[in-house]
């Protein structure tokens, strides 16, 4: 393989899930600050790395990808052989991670993201104050799939399954401490991992 | 071996797609309604095999599994000899790719869509009102989605590369309602993400996708 890039932002909950894996596998890697306050992932070299002008892009030698979660994808099994574990061999094991994978992607990341949109990242970029009607309702709905969890997590230490895995490395960015047993359990596990550790450092790198 | 059990209406856009799966893989399936008017989604049953309440969910022996792409993704895996052997790519190279726009389907022209799909083909059927102001920023949405396929189109015949795969593969259900509706005009204005669609959208497995849509429900 070639030598590994990521564009991207330390603030970016995408860019930071790949960093975690980036770090779970032990790799080594360039990081490639993208300013996001001037518009850099908007203008025409970034755009040749990532379509769609969003944080991050990923290169392996020729291999140029986008989509945080299809990077770590393409990590966990090209590197398979190297650091953590991320994946399952058994295809049934393999499945019911893909399951949990989908979750984070499709119930827990929309409301998740959203409130802490209005409650951190808006105020902090200017935005104004946030909306409180927003913030309840992404929160009820957070709440409805966190309970989801609670059942899921009664049952297996990880959402992954037995092991961490990449559907719960896919949490970290937005993972918080909560009121139920199970999730706060899990979710400190993760969010105590040494390469999430590792990949949050990057933040102390920025200008 | 016997046959899997998929779970839910064929009219539901996150069934279709793992119906379409199916059919591309030529896995036998048994197709179980779940009466959603009256609620069956909800019951402690069904909450035991889809923990959201939604469709689908699906069973193979002793596997249960829900979210539409989960389901396909296990597909591809368990029957790779099976049916379109390439649909999830050979090697690393090309499931890279085929994962990368997998995941712009699920993030990017999904959200959009989705919300189209709602207000334009499903609440009238269900006598809800549509809000204009939801339909045309989401329209906004996915025209600048659409323009990233369009010129992603340009030089490639599908969007992971040169075959057809589940990355094309998870956008028809979607974009079936929406061309048939008066917003269109979306897909089939753009003269690379129109000649794109016309050929998935023609392939026998999504036409028979479309059949069992249109049959009444049992």
């Amino acid at each position: 393989m070639g030598v590994l890039k990521l564009h991207g932002h330390p603030y970016s909950g995408a860019t930071l899930r790949v960093l975690s894996v980036l770090h779970e596998k032990g790799l080594e890697f360039e990081f490639v600050p993208i300013d996001l306050a001037t518009g850099e992932h908007k203008k025409e070299h970034f755009l040749s790395l990532n379509p769609f002008g969003q944080v991050p892009a990923f290169e392996d030698g020729e291999i140029k990808m986008f989509e945080s979660r299809a990077i770590t994808q393409y990590l966990a099994h090209a590197y398979a052989d190297r650091g953590t574990e991320l994946l399952f061999k058994e295809t049934k094991k393999m499945a019911e991670m893909s399951v949990w994978a989908e979750v984070e992607a499709q119930k827990f990341d929309p409301p998740a993201f959203k409130v802490v949109f209005e409650l951190i990242l808006k105020p902090m970029i200017g935005g104004g104050a946030a909306d409180e009607a927003t913030v309840a309702e992404q929160q009820a709905a957070l709440s409805k799939v966190l309970d989801v969890y609670e059942a899921r997590l009664a049952g297996s230490s990880y959402l992954s399954g037995d092991s961490f895995g990449l559907a719960d490395a896919h949490h970290q960015p937005l993972a918080a401490f909560d009121s139920r047993p199970y999730v706060s359990r899990w979710a400190a596990d993760i969010l105590s991992r040494p390469a999430w550790v590792n990949a949050l450092a990057q933040q102390s790198n920025a200008p | 071996m016997g046959s899997v059990n998929v779970y839910g209406p064929p009219a539901s856009t996150a069934v279709a797609r793992v119906l379409a799966c199916l059919l591309e893989k030529e896995v036998k399936f048994q197709l179980i309604p779940v009466n959603m008017a009256k609620g069956k989604h909800k019951a402690p049953e069904y909450l035991k095999i889809q923990p959201f309440g939604q469709v689908p969910a699906f069973q193979d022996e002793s596997i249960t599994l829900f979210e539409s792409r989960a389901i396909s993704r296990y597909l591809c895996d368990k029957f790779a000899d099976k049916g379109n052997k390439g649909l999830f790519g050979n090697g690393l190279l090309e499931r890279a790719s085929i994962e990368q726009w997998l995941e712009a389907e699920a993030q990017s022209f999904n959200p959009p869509s989705s919300v189209l799909v709602f207000q334009l083909a499903f609440a009238p059927r269900m006598r809800l009102k549509q809000d204009p102001a939801v339909i045309e920023q989401n329209e906004g949405k996915l025209a600048k989605v659409l323009d990233v396929y369009e010129n992603r189109l340009e030089e490639s015949r599908f969007l992971a590369g040169d075959d057809f795969t589940l990355a094309d593969l998870s956008h028809l259900p979607n974009a079936q309602y929406i061309t048939g509706t008066d917003r269109g005009h979306l897909l089939t204005s753009r003269k690379n993400v129109n000649r794109w669609w016309e050929e998935i959208s023609s392939r026998p497995s999504w036409k028979k996708v479309v059949e069992m849509q249109k049959a009444p429900p049992s």
